[in-house]
């Protein structure tokens, strides 16, 4: 089902091709990163800290490197020390230890060999000396008076420096009077809530294969979120200019935020380097867990005031996230998703602080989920105490174009109402309750960003087109992009060959994060289709003998009064003649990429002797702007839901006492499989965003926002009891119903 | 090292290959026989991207040694289609959009095959069921299941 404002009739956008790149994926044909094999290449593996937190006194690598098969070996000291201000610093400690291991699973050398088990035994036979420091895992601890550093190299960003600290950011945000407004408040609640650790879970471990050449040059294939950011980011590291690496983007098997940095292509290059031959590095689904980024875990209290009849009249918020070992901005942005609700009066604070525990990585609408699971369970306590029904709650007091961010900016044209009143007038919501079960709403939002990108569009002899980006399809932006671009040229989808190109054949793209592909690249797309379109009819005008304003293009061939249309195929076959190849460039930093609101439905029953929660049925609704390709924004948002399930009631790291990682396993990190879930139904709302030609939004990230707290405010009402930790898993559901 | 010469049918094919005895199945597909449709997302059996079938039953190939192999007929996702015609499953997961990244799709296409090749006409709940062993993160099973449904809807009707 679809809301849609009015907008013009589109022939090709909005429509459901078979995209481009599925056939080759269903036949198994597709090429994802560990599935290139280059002849006389090495496997690599990694030697990891046992230890969560301690200095490396020495590395002895001499017996490693005598060791059958083994060609090269590498450790911190093979990498450029960068200076604890630069930008790159962190992930270049975080792809390869210094002095310090900061985290049970930081990687402190790497063996290339013959084979993988060579790679293996040779690491295990690196004799490694280690002084313990202390290990600090949560929150609490980091933050305490006298608390031990995690990181001697962290100083708290954006505040004047006092030295090294655990705290990474400070935010803090306030309009109006807080301090007056509780006081005279009719209602006032306040909670504490807290969430673990989550992995993006991604099913594809991070994998490359690095080539350096005689001449110096690196050639990467590697799985990312962006070629180019990992272009930059092993430069960087290995102390090159960018222009010295080639990078191929694979095929890449889920990244939702944790594949927007990297871990490997540093090592391999350099391991690649000294051996001279190829180097393959994929990572176990143990390391995956142990060393790549989860989202952050979380603390945070939460106190709104409301008047008796529903109107929210302040906030005042503390959000702490645990980043993990390193600087991240968590905390600021915590603060600044707060954004759904007119709040007069509003006073936030967010603060990120490190843990001995993995690097964090963005994940999905980074730093949004934690604090909408706070705000949004606050929300519906306060319409259960109102007695009011938690739509009506929120949408009397919902945001709408013009009013203010957390920021204080205003919004723009936005979908929040629409949202809420789809999912009100939705046949779930229209539906009864089921006995003995429960209903659960809460909303979400996300800014959604712009950023660099670039695009080229050639079209063929034979009349077709080949639309080439430097964005990786992670979910369908192929056809989203082949889409947009018929669409523009008037000519049929399949006649359209979208092409992720290297880091050496399409311009600059940045990484895809922000849910900017379709957003950004998909404009750079269309403004290279307007490009050609313009040639197209100047090349009509010369072989048709007229002038060029008075040709039209319409749908799909250049139109002029007296003469039969010319298609596209007729223009292209007379390219050599009329002026030679046609191809334009496109590219452009982005602005105005819209934010998108979300409202979540589920219900769910509650079993009160084991603690186990039934999701019976879902319904996710979303503001898309306009869905260039239906089923995989659809799709966007039930893989969005069901991670926030898994957030919700299973997923989270289990470390002990001294920061090993207890869970590292899919058997142990649970996340949700296909006999957990019902169906997950989505209303896709149509507002367009008008910065964008077709009014796309970017939708891959906000669904995750609303699931925690959808799912905590059904439980509240099924059990009478209001959960404030995630997991909600059957031990806690059980603890908290003895408590209660 | 000694290394164990396996004759196996793949995918229709006699086959046959030297991998040592410490070898996966699904090293052994992908590395010595260039078949990477099979993915390894865990290697220890939880997630199911390497599933394929071995002598008609469901297993994960990181599972299996290779020298288990010898004279069995193993199916893999780059087996399952009838030369250029797609199986009905793999029609209807590209019509279904029941994939995105695509890394877990071969697997789950290989279970589902073993799901409609034993049980023609499954329940949701049957599906689900038989799919609980394929991870998938990208997608929320949503599309998947729709699609095995569909595809049971039409290879039904081929058989009548």
């Amino acid at each position: 089902m679809t809301v849609t404002e009015d907008r013009p009739a589109y022939k090709w956008v909005g429509t459901r091709p078979i995209r481009h790149d599925g056939y080759e994926k269903v036949i198994g044909k597709a090429r994802f990163a560990a599935d290139l094999d280059l002849p006389g290449q090495l496997h690599a593996a990694y030697l990891r800290s046992p230890h969560g937190h301690a200095r490396i006194v020495s590395i002895d690598t001499t017996t490693a490197a005598g060791m059958p098969g083994v060609k090269a070996v590498v450790t911190g000291a093979d990498f450029p020390d960068l200076d604890p201000a630069d930008p790159n610093f962190d992930v270049s400690v975080n792809v390869m230890a210094r002095s310090t291991v900061l985290y049970n699973g930081h990687a402190l050398a790497a063996v290339a060999a013959t084979t993988r088990a060579e790679a293996a035994a040779a690491v295990a036979a690196i004799q490694v000396e280690y002084e313990l420091l202390p290990v600090v895992l949560t929150l609490d601890e980091s933050m305490a008076d006298g608390a031990p550093l995690v990181n001697e190299n962290n100083v708290t960003k954006f505040v004047e420096s006092d030295g090294p600290s655990n705290l990474a950011t400070v935010n803090v945000l306030e309009r109006g009077d807080v301090d007056a407004a509780f006081p005279a408040a009719d209602l006032v609640v306040e909670r504490e809530f807290d969430t673990a650790y989550v992995h993006q879970g991604y099913i594809e471990p991070h994998a490359c294969v690095v080539d350096v050449g005689p001449n110096g040059k690196a050639d990467v294939w590697a799985s990312s979120q962006g070629h180019f950011m990992v272009r930059s980011l092993t430069a960087a590291i290995l102390g090159w200019e960018p222009s010295r690496i080639k990078v191929t983007p694979a095929e890449i098997g889920g990244g939702f935020g944790g594949k927007t940095t990297i871990y490997l292509e540093p090592v391999a290059a350099r391991l690649s380097e000294m051996s001279g031959r190829p180097v393959k590095l994929v990572m176990t689904r143990e390391e995956v867990l142990r060393a790549t980024g989860p989202a952050p875990a979380s603390k945070s209290r939460v106190k709104i005031a409301a008047s008796n009849d529903g109107e929210l009249i302040a906030i005042e918020c503390w959000f702490g996230y645990a980043v993990g070992c390193a600087n991240d901005f968590a905390g600021l942005v915590g603060a600044m998703s707060v954004a759904s609700y007119k709040f007069p009066n509003l006073k936030l604070e967010a603060i990120g602080a490190l843990t001995n525990t993995p690097k964090t990585a963005a994940y999905r609408a980074p730093s949004a989920p934690q604090a909408a699971f706070a705000i949004e369970s606050v929300i519906d306590e306060l319409a259960q105490a109102l007695d009011m029904d938690p739509i009506d709650l929120r949408l009397r007091n919902a945001v709408e174009e013009g009013d203010p961010t957390a920021m204080g900016m205003p919004h723009p044209r936005i979908g929040f109402v629409e949202c809420l009143e789809a999912l009100r007038d939705s046949d779930h919501y229209q539906s009864p309750v089921p006995d003995g079960a429960a209903r659960g709403v809460a909303t979400g939002f996300w800014f959604n960003i712009g950023e660099q990108s670039s695009a080229t569009v050639n079209l063929n002899e034979d009349g077709t087109a080949t639309v080439i980006t430097g964005s990786p399809d992670i979910g369908g932006s192929r056809a989203s992009m082949a889409l947009m671009a018929a669409e523009e040229l008037g000519i049929d989808v399949y006649r359209i060959t979208p092409v992720v190109a290297d880091t050496e054949s399409v311009g600059f793209t940045d990484v895809t994060e922000g849910s900017r592909a379709t957003f950004s690249t998909g404009m750079a797309v269309v403004n290279a289709c307007r490009g050609l379109i313009e040639e197209l009819r100047a090349r009509a005008a010369t072989i048709l003998g007229v002038e060029q304003d008075a040709v039209t293009w319409i749908e799909g061939s250049a139109v002029a009064d007296g003469h039969d249309p010319l298609p596209l195929s007729a223009i292209t076959a007379k390219a050599k003649s009329t002026g030679g190849p046609l191809t334009v460039t496109g590219s452009l930093n982005a602005a105005g990429a819209g934010p998108s609101f979300a409202a979540h439905c589920c219900d769910l029953t509650v079993d009160e002797e084991t603690g186990q929660v039934a999701i019976l049925r879902y319904t996710a609704v979303q503001d898309a702007g306009t869905a260039i390709h239906p089923s995989y924004v659809e799709g966007q948002l039930q893989g969005g839901s069901v991670q926030g399930i898994g957030w919700a009631l299973n997923e989270e790291y289990v470390f002990d006492d001294e920061g090993s990682l207890e869970n590292a396993s899919f058997l142990d990190y649970r996340i949700p499989v296909a006999s957990d879930l019902p169906m997950i139904d989505t209303i896709v709302v149509e507002v367009p965003n008008p910065a964008h030609p077709y009014g796309v939004r970017g939708v891959g990230e906000t669904g995750i926002v609303p699931p925690m707290a959808t799912i905590a405010n059904a439980v509240a009402r099924a059990t009478s009891t209001r959960m404030t930790s995630l997991p909600m898993s059957p031990p806690r559901i059980l603890a908290a119903l003895e408590a209660s | 090292m000694s290394r164990t010469h396996v004759t196996c049918t793949i995918n229709g094919d006699q086959v046959d290959f030297l991998t040592s005895d410490d070898t996966s199945l699904l090293d052994a597909l992908r590395v010595e026989l260039g078949l990477t449709g099979a993915k390894e997302g865990c290697g220890t059996g939880d997630c199911g991207a390497c599933s394929v079938l071995i002598d008609g039953r469901l297993n994960c190939s990181c599972l299996v040694f290779a020298p288990e192999a010898e004279g069995s007929d193993i199916v893999t996702v780059e087996g399952i289609a009838d030369g250029d015609h797609l199986h009905p499953l793999q029609q209807a997961f590209l019509e279904g959009a029941a994939l995105q990244c695509g890394v877990c799709t071969p697997g789950v296409l290989i279970a589902a095959k073993a799901l409609l090749d034993a049980n023609p006409d499954p329940t949701e709940t049957e599906i689900r069921y038989a799919l609980a062993g394929n991870l998938c993160r990208c997608t929320g099973y949503d599309k998947i299941i729709r699609s095995v449904q569909e595809a049971a809807v039409r290879l039904k009707g081929a058989a009548r």
